[in-house]
């Protein structure tokens, strides 16, 4: 099936694609989970003028194609004499930034409306407990709300870092060499599939079950208040 | 105990739901020790004059003072009363706690876990401070054993035992009980009642919204029926139980008594 020769001379080009493949997506899902704690909170909040805006952000990115998003940011802003002009235009020529951007505004769109979805998951009965105690806002976000709601949205966020890592070949279109752009490049020198593509994805497999491995392990770890499975006397409600 | 220093008093509590007026008026006062058993029909508004006096509800009008100190309030724009001051409603909340009828422990929290927050969060004791005084309530209450459980794997009984050493470990004024033992299976109801019965005699004042007028009448001192809102009738527990004078009070206790 392999032309194993073939393989082995392109690992190494592999090796380096899996590295530029990792880097892209950690740096996108560390943006990305740091501007979704805010937003899913402000997406939440009773407060139209702080809800309306973060839903249009979602909305609108959810609603468009990553690789639409990735030729208007990195093809379609050089259009523009302008922004060739401008002061940022050394960061939106660079293709590391653009699909930094491009991959951080769309992870944080899908996390932002996951976190939100845990927040809103929040027994009020628990919100009301803390209350009750005298604890303060901040200390209600940071110690009852958070804590409940990112476990709770453990499962689908795990669900959305496979998607992003599978969403990273976009960035093979914009001359990036992660893994789909060896595989594109094998795949021109030797004319075979499963020498270039089929190694692809064998790499994105591995990756795949490695990413939901990690995630059943803290699920495990961090969901066990949930799971009903255990020994001792069961719920009465 | 009519000596015995004020804890808790409520005045003229107004609460309105849009156009529903759910209490027109009601006035309640605890002194130390005292236990008040609210009782009336669902809809009398018992539950909500509890949850005005911590203010999780919000009352159009009224005044609230716990041990001499009255809670500073100003009307919002839709005419309801919030904390003028959040850190005094905070630090007055700290010496109400409440048990609720759905218990509301903090899922992701070990029954351990429930009882140290407030206390480290809210009171501000170290974390050796709050085991040490957790694991005496747990005790108090009857559930050491299960202190590294999760809420989701202990019976109803349990449960409501944790919540109720949470709201002891704050060592409050006033205990503030809403049904608490209205979502329990029955077999796990008396567990609940003899934990509340041994905290009346400790002299814990306490004001609880019960439907268990066996309860009412043997353990609290002091009973407020409500009815449509208002003061229907109130007393002395035993006296208000055996002789009621009011004709509601008379079918509302044929009724429930069977």
């Amino acid at each position: 099936m392999f032309d194993w020769p073939v393989v082995l001379a392109a690992l190494p080009d592999f090796f380096r694609g899996l590295r530029v493949t990792l880097i892209l997506l950690a740096i996108a899902l560390a943006t990305g989970f740091v501007l979704s704690i805010p937003l899913a909170m402000a997406r939440v909040s009773q407060n139209k003028w702080l809800s309306m805006p973060v839903f249009l952000f979602t909305y609108v990115i959810r609603g468009t194609p990553l690789l639409v998003q990735m030729f208007m940011v990195y093809h379609g802003l050089a259009q523009f004499e302008w922004m060739r002009q401008s002061a940022v235009w050394f960061l939106f020529k660079d293709a590391w930034f653009c699909a930094w951007l491009v991959f951080s505004i769309s992870t944080t769109a899908y996390t932002t409306e996951i976190f939100a979805g845990a927040l809103r998951q929040t027994p009020s009965g628990e919100l009301e407990a803390a209350q009750s105690l005298g604890m303060t806002k901040l200390q209600i976000y940071a110690r009852i709300l958070w804590p409940g709601a990112l476990r709770r949205a453990l499962p689908q966020y795990s669900n959305e870092v496979v998607g992003l890592m599978h969403a990273t070949a976009v960035a093979s279109t914009v001359t990036l060499v992660e893994i789909t752009r060896v595989a594109r490049d094998v795949y021109y020198n030797h004319l075979s599939v499963t020498d270039s593509f089929g190694v692809a994805a064998v790499f994105y497999f591995v990756l795949t079950f490695t990413v939901v491995g990690i995630f059943k392990l803290l699920e495990k770890r961090y969901l066990k208040h949930l799971n009903r499975k255990v020994s001792g006397p069961v719920p009465a409600r | 105990m009519q000596d015995a220093p004020e804890k808790l008093r409520a005045d003229n509590i107004r609460k309105r739901f849009g156009a529903v007026e759910v209490l027109k008026g009601i006035s309640l006062s605890a002194r130390a020790g005292d236990v008040t058993a609210m009782i009336g029909a669902s809809g009398s508004g018992k539950s909500t004059m509890l949850r005005c006096l911590n203010l999780l509800e919000r009352p159009n009008e009224g005044r609230i003072i716990v041990a001499g100190e009255e809670l500073k309030l100003t009307p919002n724009t839709s005419g309801e009363l919030m904390a003028s001051d959040p850190k005094q409603l905070q630090r007055i909340r700290a010496r109400l706690s409440m048990v609720f009828q759905q218990f509301n422990l903090w899922a992701h929290m070990t029954a351990l876990e429930n009882v140290i927050e407030a206390p480290i969060r809210v009171l501000g004791l170290s974390r050796p401070d709050a085991v040490a005084r957790a694991e005496r309530y747990l005790e108090r209450v009857g559930v050491a054993h299960r202190k590294a459980a999760y809420p989701a794997h202990m019976s109803g009984g349990e449960q409501q035992r944790v919540a109720i050493a949470r709201a002891l470990a704050m060592e409050p004024e006033v205990m503030l009980f809403d049904e608490p033992t209205s979502a329990l299976d029955p077999e796990l109801v008396g567990e609940v009642l003899r934990v509340m019965r041994s905290l009346a005699e400790e002299g814990r004042t306490m004001i609880v919204v019960t439907h268990e007028m066996s309860f009412a009448r043997e353990v609290a001192n002091k009973v407020v029926f409500l009815h449509g809102g208002l003061i229907e009738e109130q007393g002395v527990a035993r006296e208000v139980l055996s002789n009621p004078q009011t004709e509601r009070l008379k079918g509302f206790l044929a009724r429930t008594l069977g």
